[in-house]
């Protein structure tokens, strides 16, 4: 037991938002620690709770030197009192127990934004766990689940069909992922997602609208009545279409150009006029023109003026997307 | 100066002026203890006419001549304790219901119908004037009905209703008013109504000429060189729409004008009156108890915080209206031109424009801009967003 005094993981800060991704970390740190003591259990508290000498007898090895894990839950939340007593233990730990520091990254104060800069320094290992944004990082950890449930390498096809049919929360991907390897015996492919997931978990007014000023009828109509069907907002489907067909008509209006260069002028990010530089492709003023009279007539009816506003969407996106055509 | 008595304010309405003093004169009668001709005096008025014709200011003069306590004169002497408190909007049986919001609701209604069943301290007239009674909502009108049909006696409605949409006001209020419609002010009234308030004639007969016919509008061009400025700007845009690149600059300009006028008017006024309702439930306090108190005033934190966007967006809408209405109004100049009819023009001093677009346009298309024009408006009514509708209503005018 003594050989633990010194190895990094006495301290662990967990730094990040990813609920699943912490939630793991500190499973791992639990089951490091019943590795070397398999009456080793976890203790949660979070850091607003807590008092200096709970912390203290909470982290002082007990009689018969059992193996311990304490969880410190919302560090970001920490007072200055509490947030000396953890880095005075991180750079004392004791025997037989791991300090599981869990802190979002963030806090209001600055003794708890200092916090994760000072466990570091005491030599705490550390593990980040930032809340997953990008579509590639998304696909990262969908192909590593499946790995990890012991499928083989799966095709990009049917990562990105996993993704559009479940949705974008890690927890329900992770699910999803274990229980296709166990169901396909660890042959994930398109067809076997498909086999499984049908629908999709999420779509925005954007994709509609990028549909529409695309002219791609069928995938706009298909998108738009996912929309309405998964509940969302009219309005909002309505301002992602007029904003679409805005900023082609304002892009095609200033003509060709460098991004970089146009976004001062324009007022928007280089690129979104990089994006909508490719949309104009179809375009002419007379079609931009009747497109931008649907989009505002459109924003009366999502507001009331028509009887049906689904409807009014559908009839909308045809207008557009004829309008697109027109040549 | 000459003392024009109360009814000096009503520009250009002989015909309303005459009804509303004959009422006064039988409703001082009435105040004296005599019993006029049934019908001379009525509980409930209906103040119609287009924007700008002073239906506000006729109810107000109507308010001011009921309170006149000048014996010897004919009600609305226009200097009396009475007249002039009612006028300056202090007198305490005079109360003005004026929303600054999108509508009147029905609380504020109620409040006012127990208001109204008081009787009079001056011992003449409780006077309730409702300054944009298409702006009471329907539950609004409903609780106000009672009190319009059977008023306690010595107690006077007068609401006030613009006239191109008469229907706005319930049917069930209407058939209860009786209904004084006003004209739209000639010029020359108008010319020589600013001349009165001190500005100079050439400026005068110039503000008259270009406002449409709305009073208020002649004296803000008269005295206030932004609103000059803001003019200008808007009736360039017509000759100023080339290329389709100038749709968004043209469009931005109006609606970040509109935007810009919400936030001077509103600004400061929103932070102080935050500050005294803070001050009010107990902000800033210290000891103990404080943060209990200030948690309750979350509540009445928000609902201030949602009136004052409603200010916004109505001084917001307001603003680009204005815009529209001239806007509009150039293009009829525009058809009034190509047609070769005499008819005056409503922006004299944009003849020259006119007369270039009307070469370059086709009746046809000028039309189609128009109603663009007027499209425009009704989206915004129905709380389209500004810039979308602004945008759409530019792209036609480019492209005609």
């Amino acid at each position: 037991m003594s050989a633990h005094a010194d190895t990094p993981d006495a301290v662990h800060l967990i730094v990040g938002e990813e609920e699943l991704l912490v939630e793991r970390a500190v499973r791992g740190t639990l089951d490091a620690a019943r590795k070397a003591d398999p009456q080793a259990d976890l203790t949660r508290v979070r850091v607003t709770d807590l008092t200096v000498p709970e912390l203290a007898e909470l982290v002082s090895p007990s009689l018969f030197a059992e193996g311990r894990v304490v969880a410190l839950e919302a560090a970001q939340e920490i007072g200055k009192e509490i947030a000396d007593a953890v880095v005075a233990y991180a750079k004392a730990p004791a025997d037989g127990v791991t300090l599981v520091v869990v802190h979002t990254g963030g806090g209001r104060s600055k003794v708890a934004k200092d916090l994760p800069g000072a466990l570091r320094k005491a030599g705490a290992r550390v593990t980040e766990c930032p809340k997953i944004t990008k579509a590639a990082d998304r696909e990262a950890f969908v192909r590593n689940e499946i790995r990890s449930a012991g499928g083989g390498k799966a095709d990009p096809e049917a990562v990105a069909a996993l993704i559009e049919a479940v949705g974008s929360d890690l927890r329900e991907l992770a699910a999803a992922a274990s229980q296709l390897v166990a169901d396909t015996d660890g042959k994930v492919d398109a067809a076997a997602v498909h086999r499984y997931h049908r629908g999709r978990a999420e779509v925005t007014g954007f994709v509609v609208a990028e549909k529409a000023v695309m002219g791609d009828r069928a995938g706009a109509l298909e998108a738009l009545r996912w929309a309405i069907q998964l509940g969302v907002p009219h309005v909002l489907v309505a301002d992602a279409l007029a904003d679409a067909v805005r900023t082609v008509a304002r892009v095609s209006a200033v003509g060709r150009g460098d991004p970089n260069r146009l976004a001062g002028e324009l007022g928007m990010p280089p690129w979104k006029i990089r994006k909508a530089q490719g949309q104009t492709r179809g375009w002419d003023d007379r079609g931009l023109a009747a497109a931008m009279t649907v989009v505002a007539d459109l924003n009366a009816d999502v507001k009331g003026v028509a009887a049906d506003s689904g409807y009014a969407l559908e009839r909308a996106v045809l207008k557009i997307v004829a309008a697109h055509g027109r040549r | 100066m000459v003392n024009r008595g109360v009814w000096g304010d009503v520009v250009g309405q002989p015909e309303a002026v005459a009804v509303l003093s004959a009422a006064a004169e039988a409703a001082a009668s009435i105040v004296a203890g005599g019993s006029p001709a049934p019908g001379a005096m009525t509980h409930a008025w209906l103040f119609t006419g287009p924007p700008g014709s002073g239906r506000s200011g006729a109810a107000r003069a109507f308010a001011a001549a009921l309170e006149c306590i000048a014996v010897d004169d004919r009600p609305g002497c226009g200097s009396c304790a009475g007249c002039h408190t009612a006028l300056a909007g202090t007198h305490a049986d005079v109360r003005v219901v004026s929303p600054e919001g999108l509508s009147i609701s029905v609380g504020e209604m109620r409040a006012l119908v127990q208001v109204s069943a008081r009787r009079p301290t001056s011992g003449r007239w409780q006077v309730v004037i409702i300054t944009d009674a298409d702006r009471l909502t329907e539950g609004a009108a409903n609780a106000l009905l009672k009190a319009v049909e059977e008023p306690p006696e010595r107690t006077v409605f007068l609401l006030c209703a613009p006239s191109d949409h008469p229907d706005d006001v319930s049917v069930t209020i209407r058939s209860r008013c009786r209904i004084v419609s006003l004209a739209t002010p000639r010029v020359a009234a108008i010319a020589s109504a600013l001349e009165y308030d001190g500005v100079a004639p050439e400026v005068a007969s110039w503000a008259a000429s270009v406002c449409g016919g709305h009073v208020g509008r002649a004296r803000r061009l008269a005295t206030d060189e932004q609103v000059r400025a803001r003019r200008e700007a808007v009736l360039r845009i017509p000759l100023a729409l080339r290329r389709p690149a100038d749709i968004f600059t043209c469009a931005d300009q109006l609606v970040s004008a509109a935007e810009g006028d919400a936030l001077t008017a509103n600004e400061g006024r929103d932070l102080a009156e935050r500050e005294a309702l803070e001050t009010a439930m107990g902000g800033g306090g210290t000891g103990k108890g404080t943060a209990a108190v200030t948690r309750g005033a979350k509540g009445a934190l928000k609902d201030l915080e949602k009136r004052q966007k409603s200010r916004t967006t109505r001084t917001q809408r307001d603003s680009l209206d204005q815009a529209l209405v001239d806007l509009a109004a150039f293009y009829r100049d525009v058809l009034v031109t190509a047609s070769g009819a005499p008819a005056v023009l409503n922006h004299p001093d944009r003849a020259e424009d006119a007369r270039a677009a009307a070469s370059s346009w086709t009746p046809e298309s000028t039309l189609r801009r128009l109603e663009a024009v007027l499209n425009c408006r009704t989206a915004l009514e129905r709380n389209v967003k500004p810039r979308i509708a602004v945008e759409a209503m530019l792209t036609t005018l480019q492209r005609g």
